[in-house]
């Protein structure tokens, strides 16, 4: 036995006598050393036994020589602790000074450590790790690293702090003082054992900052109400929140122990804790992995199709969405749990996007896949082109979340460039339009159009169209290219919106105008990347 | 009234053969005949899709029909309250005046010293004045259904089918203008008579 110096004897007697499993004894002993917790736990039973059988020959020894008091003290020790561990530790002391042999610690197995609830115990070993990668391995997920996360139940700070006391008192009587930051913390012993049999049975190793989280959440309902005699006690730690299921969260249960004095504590809480009859139980095992994002421009053909789904009271206005019709096959490939999809700016329903087509983003939430080789990535894009032809997609591609920026600061500073089929109420000749060729840099003043105002603040927006050209078609039609301030309403700068923008084509010409087609020709938003094909 | 003249060439897209005005596209008409009991005094409300409503002149009323000039137009419409005055904030137009169906939204004065009121038919906040009129009235009668308008009303969300329940349907509102017409004939008829005997 190594683990243990021969001060921390009493300390290992007394917590053994209780119900405490080697690993919770090494703890509060201070063992440092990581190797000394990953022993099978049968093995460290056996070991801190024989360790301790040893000092008692010697007490035995020397209590028979000249010490009777001691061994009574004893006695009364084993008697006292009787009643509350009936199949308990206790016997273990009996068992070995009897000097029989290990079947005997095979039977005494069950016994569930009074301090940790059995999280250092079979929850750390092998075969509960085993459990947990077989729910990482059935959902598919790709990663190369790992981050554990684990939640244990409240109350095990409770009885986490009734050891401290414990252990601060018998080591006070040795005229030893020990701080909390002495101890090993459960959550750090906890990661020293599970670790390394994670990195054997999943080949990868734990990285605090890897984005695949696996989470498992411990619960030990049988002693839930260790938590409630503290909300009596420090009942300002304890406010009801709208989004908390129970008060008794474990930052509110660690501060109230912070608060709480000793004898308040000694009062209201068995010392040493309780043995219970069963360990937690891991109620919930989640796998994660960090958000991935993919890029790309998107043409859109069609004038019935509308960027995201249109549904108004539960009702489906449109057949499917540039957004459905694209991310159909990147959930598919990624497999991931749900989306964000954001592009720079939007186009109407009616209106298309051509050119080099529209710079979009997507956030792909918990995705089981998150890398994809560049040949991949051209096939998805090829899936998504081949599925319709009212959209297509170009230099797909994954992106950092940083990246995503630079399509929204696009989105505020960036012309854009439209083609608009105008009809005129006045019959016109090409001479009548030619004149908006030359007019540069003009500005707008445009309302909020009343097709969104419900939505939006009313305001008056100062918009600049750069530069226009026309292309005359008949005496009642002409086609009008534009180019102007990102933000700018193109058809009520057609139609005029009721007057609402002034100046507008109809002003312009003398008569009224409106807008029979408006197509995007180019967003000059220079992401993501163009890609080689 | 776009497209019965977009008989073009070929490079116009033969859909828009019948293709529909802004105001036909995007608005519904609503109609309040006698407005107040005021005999042809009638309104037009264009609600759009998104609820938003549009008050204007229905093409019966006097000011449309005499072709007589409006020599003013107010939004001062009691001693402290003045349309004009009306400013919203935010999305949910904060600040806005509340209207009532019968709530007056300007008065139009004409050279020949008759006055009529508008009124705002509709219950709901009200968004904004056209103060284009104010400068130039004539829109208001060359224009009356779109750069004439008189103003902007945003009924409650709640409340946007139920505004317009008491007003009429435009086949309703021809069948009353017909009726009105047939009256108007009787009632003249009528005053001959009388005048004969």
């Amino acid at each position: 036995m190594v683990a243990l110096a021969e001060k921390d004897r009493p300390v290992a007697q007394m917590l053994l006598n209780s119900g405490t499993c080697p690993r919770c004894i090494f703890r509060f002993c201070g063992v440092g050393l990581q190797t000394s917790y990953r022993q099978p736990h049968k093995d460290l039973l056996h070991e801190l036994h024989e360790f301790l059988e040893s000092n008692e020959r010697e007490s035995k020894l020397s209590c028979e020589m000249a010490n009777p008091p001691c061994k009574k003290m004893k006695l009364e020790n084993a008697n006292g602790i009787k009643d509350q561990t009936p199949n308990g530790s206790h016997q273990l002391t009996n068992v070995h000074s009897d000097g029989s042999d290990t079947v005997a610690i095979e039977n005494l197995n069950p016994v569930v450590c009074n301090i940790c609830l059995g999280i250092l115990q079979d929850l750390c070993e092998m075969d509960f790790v085993k459990a947990v990668c077989h729910k990482i391995n059935s959902s598919e997920y790709q990663f190369s690293s790992f981050v554990f996360s684990v939640s244990f139940p409240p109350q095990l700070s409770v009885r986490e702090h009734a050891a401290w006391l414990l252990v601060k008192e018998e080591m006070g009587k040795q005229g030893l003082s020990i701080g909390k930051d002495d101890f090993v913390q459960l959550k750090e012993a906890y990661k020293w054992i599970i670790h390394p049999l994670f990195l054997e049975e999943l080949g990868v190793p734990a990285d605090g900052k890897s984005l695949f989280e696996v989470s498992v959440v411990f619960a030990h309902p049988e002693t839930d109400e260790d938590c409630c005699f503290l909300a009596s006690v420090c009942p300002s730690c304890f406010k009801p929140a709208k989004n908390k299921q129970s008060v008794f969260t474990r930052m509110a249960v660690v501060k109230a122990l912070d608060m709480i004095d000793e004898e308040e504590f000694h009062k209201n809480y068995p010392s040493p804790p309780s043995l219970p009859k069963t360990p937690c139980s891991a109620v919930d095992i989640q796998c994660n992995n960090g958000a991935i994002f993919v890029a790309g421009r998107y043409n859109k053909y069609s004038r019935t199709l509308p960027q995201t789904p249109w549904i108004i009271d539960g009702e489906r206005k449109m057949e499917s969405s540039v957004e459905e019709l694209i991310l159909e096959h990147l959930m598919a490939a990624f497999k991931a749990d749900s989306f964000n999809f954001s592009s720079s700016g939007r186009e109407d329903v009616d209106v298309r996007t051509l050119g080099n087509g529209r710079p979009f983003a997507v956030e792909l939430v918990n995705p089981r896949r998150v890398q994809l080789a560049a040949v991949e990535m051209k096939e998805l894009q090829q899936r998504i082109n081949s599925s319709s032809d009212k959209v297509q997609v170009r230099d797909l591609q994954l992106v950092s979340r940083e990246a995503i920026v630079h399509m929204k600061e696009g989105e505020e500073e960036k012309t854009k460039t439209y083609s608009a089929l105008i009809w005129t109420e006045k019959v016109i000749q090409n001479e009548d339009i030619t004149f908006l060729d030359s007019m540069k840099e003009l500005k707008l003043d445009q309302k909020t159009p009343l097709r969104v105002l419900h939505r939006r603040p009313l305001a008056v927006r100062i918009r600049v169209i750069h530069s226009m050209q026309s292309e005359y078609i008949d005496e009642h039609h002409f086609r009008l290219h534009l180019k102007t301030q990102a933000g700018t309403y193109v058809k009520e700068f057609v139609h005029g919106d009721f007057g609402r923008t002034k100046p507008n084509i109809g002003f312009l010409l003398g008569t009224t105008a409106d807008i029979l087609e408006l197509d995007v020709e180019s967003v000059d938003v220079d992401w993501p990347p163009a890609l080689d094909d | 009234m776009a497209g019965i003249m977009a008989a073009g060439p070929s490079e116009v897209p033969a859909s828009i053969a019948t293709f529909p005005g802004v105001t036909e596209r995007y608005f519904t008409r609503w109609y309040k005949p006698d407005v107040k009991g005021n005999h042809c005094e009638d309104h037009c409300i264009l609600q759009h899709s998104n609820r938003i409503c549009v008050i204007t002149i229905a093409d019966a009323h006097p000011l449309l029909q005499k072709g007589k000039p409006i020599k003013s137009i107010s939004y001062q419409i009691s001693a402290n309250c003045s349309r004009l005055q009306n400013k919203v904030s935010g999305k949910s137009k904060r600040g806005a005046q509340f209207l009532t169906e019968l709530a007056p939204l300007c008065r139009i004065l004409c050279s020949d010293g008759e006055e009529y009121t508008i009124y705002s038919c509709i219950r709901g906040k009200l968004i904004e004045v056209n103060e284009n009129i104010l400068d130039n009235p004539s829109l208001l009668q060359e224009k009356p259904s779109t750069e004439g308008y008189i103003a902007v009303v945003l009924p409650k969300f709640e409340e946007s089918k139920k505004v317009t329940q008491g007003l009429l349907t435009r086949e309703e509102y021809e069948e009353c203008l017909s009726k009105r017409f047939n009256s108007t004939s009787l009632y003249n008829t009528k005053n001959e008579n009388l005048a004969e005997i």
